[in-house]
């Protein structure tokens, strides 16, 4: 079932304009739930929404629902700080963050949604002779995988970020970074909202105010969810539900190798454009970009207390704060506008879980941890070939549950020097 | 900054603890399967509410179990972990 929607475009902006504005189609429909579907995705995020939209597209499923306990992109989705790249160490993770990197490419044309992609680069600063050893052994990990990279000098750090404390004295002197030129920023609200229309518009349906209680189990199967909306029954399940993975896991009677976090990020006042590339510094573990608003997006490690609570303490943020006014010495005058923190799901090795779980007909896309936004195109493209085909897509077979049991981490807080 | 209460030292601020692990585990012997290990590294309840951990104070170097909520961050007790294995 196809729905009506208006095609975005500037000749409908005019034509509208012309009209008064009254033929614009909703977004997305919200029906009422169905008593049954042929798949269910829990969570309303952009790997979520994703995955719907890629079973209709490429899995010719559209008889979808998208369960949601808020609403769409109200967790890490609309918390994160739009940071999109692929600059990892192995190969099993440049092919799938590369992946998703060059979907993101092509995003905006394929669901005739501005996501307002940004590839202005990203250099991740060394401060010693050698962090600039592991930086070279991270551009020639990803050159050897097909991936843009560039060992930036002092020089070309300081023109790129002329904004940087390059003083002699420094307490982290800039010796020069990696540079990932296809790397940059997007909309977060606009990924989750335009995999939303596409998805509805393919027929599948958004359900937002509803919770998934318990899962229903019939001859040791997953048949469906019991919701704060009555029972909705389907032949498979897909969680993608980042930081909650462990309690909805609870109530299929399983573990998760996840330990969830809040992870914190901060927006300053709107300052006119003095950034235009993604700076993360592996001395002080902050990151941080301008916004189109003008406003720098900044984040770093993690709470080290294992949290649900959708909020940060003070000591990191004292952290961030002085990396930040370490790096920039000159946005120490600027006033922070917004706090938050997301629930981020963590995992041991720093890779993703994608795969089916222990409870046959529930599958798994979890433990994004600290960078899920980057995944999203990827990880609902690898969750829909799971639960339309039954078995992996070769690049989600390494991220398999099994490889906890197996040995075979993918460690890529060893490998590209994840700060947390 | 919240404080922590360790059974050795007192109220200290969070800065100088650091979360362990789950309680509760048994690490496994040399006739323990892939799995008892898998479970034993890495698998966790990781639970949304009342929690059970063991933590250490860096300051003395002691860990000890913390019993605290999870979504609210309230602590309700900590005490020593030998007093735990003598159960």
């Amino acid at each position: 079932m196809i729905r009506r929607r208006s095609h975005y475009s500037a000749f409908t902006l005019f034509k509208e304009g012309l009209l008064g504005q009254v033929g614009w189609q909703p977004t997305w429909a919200s029906p009422e739930p169905k008593p049954a579907y042929d798949a269910i995705v829990v969570g309303g995020g952009g790997h979520g929404l994703a995955t719907a939209y890629y079973l209709a597209k490429n899995h010719g499923l559209p008889n979808v629902a998208v369960i949601e306990k808020g609403w769409l992109g109200g967790g890490n989705t609309g918390r994160n700080t739009t940071v999109v790249r692929s600059n990892y160490f192995y190969p099993e993770s440049v092919a799938l963050y590369d992946f998703a990197l060059r979907l993101y490419e092509g995003l905006s044309r394929e669901l005739n949604y501005n996501i307002m992609l940004s590839q202005r680069g990203m250099v991740v600063v060394a401060h010693s002779e050698f962090e600039m050893e592991i930086s070279a052994r991270l551009v020639n990990a990803m050159q050897i995988n097909g991936v843009d990279a560039e060992l930036f000098s002092r020089e070309q750090v300081i023109e790129i970020a002329p904004a940087m404390n390059a003083r002699p004295d420094a307490r982290y002197p800039i010796f020069g970074g990696v540079w990932q030129s296809r790397a940059g920023v997007a909309r977060h609200d606009a990924v989750a909202w335009g995999y939303a229309r596409g998805a509805s518009h393919l027929g599948v349906d958004i359900i937002q105010n509803c919770e998934v209680l318990d899962f229903i189990f019939e001859a040791g199967r997953c048949c469906g969810v019991v919701t704060s909306l009555g029972e909705i029954r389907a032949g498979r399940v897909g969680l993608a539900v980042a930081g909650h993975s462990s309690v909805l896991a609870a109530k299929a009677g399983f573990q998760l190798p996840i330990q969830s976090y809040a992870l914190q990020a901060m927006v300053s006042e709107p300052v006119k454009p003095v950034l235009d590339t993604v700076v993360l510094s592996l001395g002080t573990g902050t990151y941080v970009s301008q916004s189109d608003k003008g406003e720098l997006v900044f984040g770093g490690g993690l709470d080290r207390i294992p949290s649900y609570a959708q909020r940060g303490n003070p000591p990191l943020q004292e952290q961030v704060i002085s990396g930040l006014v370490e790096m920039f010495p000159a946005f120490g005058q600027l006033k922070l506008l917004r706090q938050w923190a997301g629930i981020v799901d963590i995992v041991p090795d720093s890779s993703p879980i994608i795969g089916p779980s222990p409870l046959p007909g529930l599958y798994l896309n979890c433990g994004w941890g600290t960078g899920g936004f980057k995944a999203i195109p990827a990880g609902g493209w690898l969750l829909a070939h799971l639960m339309a085909i039954g078995s992996h897509h070769e690049i989600s077979r390494p991220f398999d549950l099994g490889r906890f049991t197996s040995g075979r981490l993918i460690d890529e807080a060893a490998g590209s020097g994840i700060a947390h | 900054m919240q404080l922590i209460s360790c059974p050795f030292c007192g109220l200290r601020d969070e800065t100088e603890f650091r979360f362990g692990a789950e309680a509760g585990k048994r690490r496994g012997t040399a006739s323990s399967s892939a799995e008892e290990w898998a479970n034993y590294l890495y698998f966790q309840g990781n639970p949304k509410g009342q929690t059970r951990e063991i933590w250490v104070h860096l300051a003395c170097g002691e860990f000890f179990m913390l019993e605290r909520d999870s979504m609210t961050h309230e602590i309700h007790q900590s005490y020593c972990i030998r007093k735990e294995d003598q159960k």
